[in-house]
């Protein structure tokens, strides 16, 4: 089959799950690393792959990257890495579903709040600036967030 | 925030694609178009685009142009249907199969001059590894017929050294994967009627008048 098939199929999917974990340029970077990690192992991928479950897989872990700041690799030799050693975040999100389905499950602002300050390590200010919201608004969303995720996480 | 929005207009609502892919709001197809084109030129630089393809409009119709890094390989009419002709590409050259237009763009130039009646031969590289054999040999006489002039089937098959073989002349001619550019509609029957073209009899037609009058 063409891949540019598999993009038509499995693009939009793709996309929403790298803006569910990434900023909006952020996001796009690891769209194309996927893609691009997709197309170079496409002739070989065995036919019977769940081509949507693979891409929100390598989706993940390419966004893991770019949160890491890991994106000037060239091509990887392998489509799924081993995870990285190292109890980091990226490692945790990689592994845990649960987290990845709970900060994708809370209200816009609070999941724009928590990914931006807890995962990216943006300070409130600067999570402000870029949300043109107040500080203090963007404090209390993702006090609101950790703390459902707390909830969430521990019923 | 991802459920669908009861009552929500079409502004916003999922526009289902023709072909059941997943739905894509309007605000991603548009990120998603921008997302494709920067892919592609990511997998040229990355050296995996094996196919880059891209549509162009002709006096013969919507024409589908692939070529891989050799250079040009396939020139698809809109009666071969293109989804079929992409398919085909896939399994014989590469599934890395993308629109990916830039790779184009010196065909895509040289056929709008060729239509308007400014170019008479073709200079971009060619990828002939879709025609073998007997095919090969007849169609790498074909640049012999001048621009504006016919041959016969059975001319050519004299030509390549198989002077009975008018039959499989008519078939290579027909089957050529590279039509226009390679010039298979300048082999016409011995009564002066075109005969059998990959883009339909008219299409021949109208390639031989445009060349008779440029």
């Amino acid at each position: 089959m063409p891949f540019d098939r598999v993009v038509d199929q499995h693009g939009a999917t793709v996309l929403r799950v790298c803006r569910s974990i990434l900023r909006p340029a952020d996001a796009d970077d690891a769209w194309s690393e996927t893609f691009l990690s997709a197309l170079l192992a496409w002739p070989s991928l065995d036919p019977d792959t769940d081509l949507e479950a693979w891409l929100v897989t390598v989706a993940r872990r390419k966004a893991v990257d770019v949160v890491r700041g890991d994106r000037r690799r060239a091509v990887p030799v392998e489509v799924l890495p081993e995870p990285p050693a190292g109890p980091s975040f990226d490692e945790v999100l990689a592994r845990d579903d649960e987290l990845l389905t709970a900060v994708r499950a809370l209200p816009d602002r609070q999941r724009a709040a928590v990914v931006a300050h807890h995962l990216e390590g943006l300070s409130h200010d600067e999570v402000a600036a870029v949300t043109g919201r107040s500080s203090a608004a963007v404090r209390r969303a993702s006090s609101d967030g950790i703390a459902a995720l707390r909830t969430r996480l521990t019923s | 925030m991802t459920g669908p929005e009861v009552g929500a207009g079409p502004e916003v609502a999922a526009v289902p694609e023709a072909d059941g892919a997943v739905g894509a709001t309007a605000a991603e197809t548009v990120a998603l178009d921008a997302l494709r084109s920067r892919l592609a030129d990511r997998a040229e630089a990355e050296g995996v685009l094996d196919v880059a393809w891209r549509t162009v409009d002709s006096p013969v119709g919507p024409l589908l142009l692939a070529a891989t890094e050799a250079g040009l390989v396939r020139v698809a009419f809109d009666v071969e249907g293109h989804e079929a002709v992409l398919d085909r590409l896939a399994a014989a050259v590469s599934p890395r199969v993308l629109r990916a237009p830039a790779r184009l763009d010196r065909v895509a130039a040289e056929l709008d001059e060729y239509f308007a009646g400014r170019r008479r031969t073709f200079d971009v590289a060619l990828d002939r590894r879709l025609s073998t054999g007997f095919q090969r040999t007849v169609l790498a006489h074909l640049r012999e017929i001048p621009y504006g002039e016919t041959a016969s089937y059975g001319a050519v098959a004299l030509a390549a050294g198989s002077p009975r073989a008018v039959r499989a002349v008519g078939t290579a001619c027909a089957t050529n994967p590279l039509p226009l550019v390679v010039p298979c509609h300048r082999v016409v029957r011995s009564d002066g009627t075109a005969g059998r073209y990959r883009g339909g009899e008219a299409a021949k037609a109208l390639l031989i008048a445009l060349e008779a009058r440029s």
